[in-house]
């Protein structure tokens, strides 16, 4: 089998390489090699960028070649403006063709999850969501690691088509990042253009950027989170916990029973079909530990739990617990952390 | 307008995965069944939506004669019809899936459901497809993740969350749209409508299982997701011991008023 080109959807973070891109390259890098015995070698890695309107920076080229990339390709076309997730597919597909690509790989990122399920769609191929490992067989099969469960569970399955296209958990281990070649390197990937031939239905959806929320902290970056369960007893319980988390420069997550009975707003809800997160501290009360709460968790640093049950699964996932009342350690918590303060 | 809502069975996992000894599937003898979240809520804005403006809401799945389970649960939400695409208790990957859900709408004719909701994603599987296979099986647009949705004659304005801020879309119905959680707060369900959803009829159909390019081979629960928490100790005893962890996690320092070495920052 000759190596044959790979392809990688790119997102920029700004400016920057995504850290979820990141990790596609990596899974991407690892399919470019070809495993025939007696002739490993690195196949081309095409990243591929779309909508950059004007010059893109030149630290990028040099970041992609890190990652192993071999080559940037900027996609645009008349019309294509901003986000337009069949356009971008169409413009993969068509670049994948002209390469006679074996494989397309995206972040499993809003963005990338849905372009690569249009891709799958317009050419009838399976898609693998949420991959965490990727290898070629040789025989023109992959075998894959991914994801079910929001990663709570691992399949292993064999994807078995002419080109594989896969997304690439965020929250992947970001594979074998030591065997980056050094920044100092210098020198950026080679950049081409492509424009693919839209049609006018390829452009029915577009997005139109709104300005950000802004202001405070969010759940997805906070470094320290203050977790809340139905063991916090109803919507007053939260005031303890928000006091606590201003003083650790956090913000307040919560348990999908917190929000299904109305005592907090959905955008604090942690979990499988809540917020990720990964904070150097989570710090989880009256919260038993479902798997799907978990899933939210997973990245998190250290997990500290408070629970009145010393059986809770939650014990099971956590380096630390306090067993007891929440209603009496998170004052008791508060009024330490404050005297500790003021003697500072 | 009429509305169909796709939603699919899954375990109802709680605390801890338990495979079954082949590490095919995972242990249901012991958990009941649900639908993800996201579905739950896609029926919710569906219901809300005929409430306001007419038409009825149709929940469709395609599973086990027992997923007629799922059905009733929704329809006691308010959804008025079910349609059951039954299999043979198989896995079903998602060209499939949505191959069969394609050929079931279409079968209605191109007037049928000017809109079609699935969730974003399945809770088990999590495939990111199925809405889009089906959207592009019917020649619709199709929007994803949605949190914010606006029916006005034939247009739809549709809102996802975007980085720090929100993404819009406006497409023209007959179109597809993958919700998310955090859409509306669905209601319980009350007695008239379980009631209702007891009696109402189920639409069973039969189509072929197909195999799909993406083959399972085993199930496994991830390494070193158990390990043993450390207790510091019972009640507010223990949050001296609680301050030395978080002390030595360096969370005590006072944030954005020193820098190291106590410089003001
Ligand atoms: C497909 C799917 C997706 C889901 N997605 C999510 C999600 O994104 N996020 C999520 O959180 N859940 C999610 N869930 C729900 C999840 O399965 C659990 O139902 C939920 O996480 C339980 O919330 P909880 O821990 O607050 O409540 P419980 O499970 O009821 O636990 C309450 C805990 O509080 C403890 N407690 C009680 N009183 C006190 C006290 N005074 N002091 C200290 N401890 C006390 C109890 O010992 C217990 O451990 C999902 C479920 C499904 C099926
Ligand atoms: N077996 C099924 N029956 C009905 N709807 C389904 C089924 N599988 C997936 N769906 C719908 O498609 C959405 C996305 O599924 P998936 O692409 O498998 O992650 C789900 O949230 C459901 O709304």
């Amino acid at each position: 089998m000759s190596s044959r080109a790979v392809l990688c959807l790119v997102e920029l973070d700004n400016g920057d390489l995504a850290a979820a891109s990141q990790r596609a390259l990596a899974v991407a890098r690892s399919l470019a090699v070809d495993p025939s015995p007696g002739s490993p070698s690195a196949g081309a890695l095409t990243a591929v960028v779309f909508g950059v309107a004007g010059q893109l920076a030149e630290s990028v080229a040099v970041d992609l070649a890190r990652h192993g990339a071999t080559e940037l390709c900027l996609v645009s076309a008349e019309g294509l403006t901003g986000y337009a997730p069949v356009a971008w597919a169409r413009g993969l597909e068509q670049l994948a063709a002209q390469r006679t690509a074996a494989a397309v790989v995206a972040a499993a990122t809003d963005h990338g999850s849905e372009v690569l399920a249009h891709c799958g769609a317009l050419t009838g191929l399976p898609v693998a969501a949420n991959c965490v490992a990727a290898a070629a067989t040789g025989d023109g099969t992959w075998q894959l690691v991914r994801q079910r469960w929001a990663g709570s569970l691992l399949e292993e399955a064999v994807l078995e088509a002419p080109c594989a296209l896969l997304t690439v958990a965020a929250d992947a281990a970001a594979g074998d990042l030591t065997a980056l070649a050094p920044a100092t390197a210098g020198h950026g990937v080679p950049v081409v253009k492509f424009t693919p031939s839209l049609q006018e239905a390829d452009l029915r959806v577009r997005a139109t950027e709104s300005a950000e929320q802004g202001g405070g902290l969010s759940l997805a970056t906070a470094r320290v989170v203050i977790g809340g369960g139905r063991g916090v007893g109803g919507p007053e319980g939260f005031a303890a916990l928000e006091e606590l988390a201003g003083l650790l420069g956090g913000v307040v997550g919560v348990s999908r029973v917190v929000t299904s009975q109305g005592w907090r707003p959905h955008r604090q809800q942690v979990g499988q079909t809540g917020t990720k997160i990964s904070p150097e501290l989570y710090l989880a009360c009256g919260i038993s530990g479902a798997i799907q709460h978990m899933a939210g968790c997973q990245s998190a640093r250290h997990i500290v739990v408070v629970n009145t049950d010393p059986d809770a699964p939650i014990m099971s996932r956590a380096d630390y617990a306090v067993i007891g009342d929440l209603n009496e350690v998170i004052p008791a918590l508060v009024a330490a952390i404050r005297e500790t303060a003021g003697q500072g | 307008m009429d509305v169909l809502v796709c939603v699919k069975r899954v375990p109802m996992v709680g605390g801890k995965v338990v495979l079954t000894a082949d590490g095919q599937e995972v242990d249901t003898r012991m958990s009941g069944f649900t639908v993800s979240p996201h579905e739950e809520c896609a029926v919710e804005e569906a219901v809300q939506i005929t409430e306001r403006s007419g038409g009825t809401v149709t929940v469709l799945t395609l599973g086990p004669p027992e997923a007629a389970e799922q059905l009733r649960d929704m329809l006691a939400l308010g959804a008025h019809r079910g349609i059951l695409l039954e299999t043979d208790g198989r896995e079903w990957g998602p060209v499939a899936t949505a191959a069969a859900i394609a050929a079931a709408v279409g079968e209605l004719g191109p007037g049928a459901f000017p809109l079609i909701m699935a969730g974003n994603e399945a809770a088990d599987t999590g495939g990111y497809q199925v809405g889009i296979r089906v959207a592009h099986a019917l020649g619709r647009p199709c929007v994803t993740g949605i949190k914010r949705l606006e029916v006005a004659g034939d247009v739809l304005r549709a809102w996802r969350e975007y980085g720090g801020g929100q993404e819009g879309f406006e497409v023209a119905l007959p179109a597809v749209v993958g919700v998310k959680e955090g859409i509306n707060l669905p209601r319980y369900p009350s007695l008239p409508g379980r009631l209702r959803a007891k009696r109402a009829e189920i639409t069973v159909l039969r189509p072929a299982w197909q195999a799909d390019g993406l083959r399972k081979v085993a199930l496994r629960v991830p390494a070193g997701s158990a390990q043993r928490a450390s207790v510091l100790g019972h009640g507010a005893e223990a949050v001296p011991e609680l301050m030395r962890v978080l002390g030595e996690m360096g969370l005590l320092a006072p944030v954005g008023v020193t820098g190291r070495d106590g410089v003001v920052a």
